[in-house]
């Protein structure tokens, strides 16, 4: 049952990644450069409504669908890390236009080569697991 | 009901997104999509060669299961849901991306320059994708999540770091937009 309810919420993402054109190299590519409302409005209104729900969660007495308590867990402070990584990630959004949700959505439409950017960013992030010790975090 | 077939607005997906990240949370789970690439890493076996890989991978399956259900979905949005999969970006963007020698820009979904099956054989293709792929791996990790978990999931829960780490995201889009690809394309 939760692993079919997983599933639905996934089919529910990709369908609105690829409607919605978050997943277009195109949209990516315009967001950069500041041509279009289109995805500062996306992520806009997603996080203004993501705040009241999470507040909703948090001040009322919200649980799970399965009655346990909903953890958020917080992110731990630092600066460089967030930075320096977000940086990385963002250099490699714009090239590829497609970032680690969208870039699923586009295997099921059909977009072959973009299994090369998936492989490559699992190579990627193996990367970062061998010579994280030595980055500033 | 040919309006199922449009585009979707911002004002419809990003409530929508937002939807998205609600019911994982009333699943008991936290949005966040690029911890998989640290999952299926494990489950190739790169535990062998870091300890950042060793992990119980098992108890992120259920987050594999979205990844399958976003693949799912991508199907179904882009088969069943859509006819003209072109996407009205604004002219003055097609005509600059033209110049770059995107020729496809305001005709398809992604640009046929990197997307069709011709770049599986194009050696430039290959290198930026490759290239894109690393960097968002990469970077994902360091920065500790992507768009899904500090764009989405962290900053609606106010997380200071998740906005450093978003204007990290923009620097690093304005670079490769406005410095970098004058000089690749």
């Amino acid at each position: 049952m939760r692993t079919l309810s997983y599933l639905l919420i996934g089919i529910l993402f990709g369908i609105t990644m690829f409607k919605s054109e978050a997943a277009s190299w195109f949209r990516i590519y315009e967001m950069f450069k500041f041509e279009s409302f289109h995805m500062y409005g996306i992520i806009g209104s997603t996080v203004i409504i993501g705040i009241i729900l999470v507040q909703l969660i948090k001040r009322m007495p919200i649980k799970s669908f399965y009655g346990e308590t909903i953890q958020f867990p917080p992110k731990a402070k630092s600066f460089s890390r967030y930075m320096f990584g977000g940086i990385l990630f963002g250099l490699g959004w714009a090239l590829a236009g497609a970032c680690p949700g969208p870039m699923f959505t586009l295997v099921g439409a059909g977009y072959v080569p973009i299994l090369v950017v998936i492989i490559a960013s699992i190579l990627g992030t193996f990367l970062y697991g061998l010579i994280k010790d030595k980055l500033p975090h | 009901m040919d309006w199922i077939y449009e585009p979707w607005p911002w004002y419809v997906s990003g409530p929508m997104i937002a939807l998205v990240m609600f019911l994982l949370l009333m699943v008991g789970k936290n949005f966040g999509m690029s911890s998989n690439l640290r999952t299926m890493c494990t489950i190739c076996g790169a535990g062998k060669k870091a300890d950042f890989f060793r992990f119980d991978w098992k108890a992120q399956r259920w987050n594999l299961v979205v990844v399958l259900g976003a693949i799912i979905g991508g199907f179904i949005g882009s088969h069943l849901m859509t006819v003209d999969s072109a996407v009205a970006i604004n002219p003055d963007t097609i005509s600059r991306l033209k110049e770059l020698g995107f020729s496809s820009a305001g005709k398809t979904y992604l640009p046929t320059e990197l997307f069709d099956m011709n770049a599986m054989t194009d050696m430039k293709s290959l290198i930026l994708l490759s290239l894109g792929g690393l960097l968002v791996g990469f970077g994902t990790r360091y920065a500790g999540g992507c768009t899904s978990g500090h764009a989405i999931s962290g900053l609606s829960n106010l997380q200071l770091p998740s906005l450093i780490a978003v204007v990290g995201f923009f620097i690093g889009g304005l670079i490769m937009i406005h410095l970098i690809f004058p000089l690749i394309f």
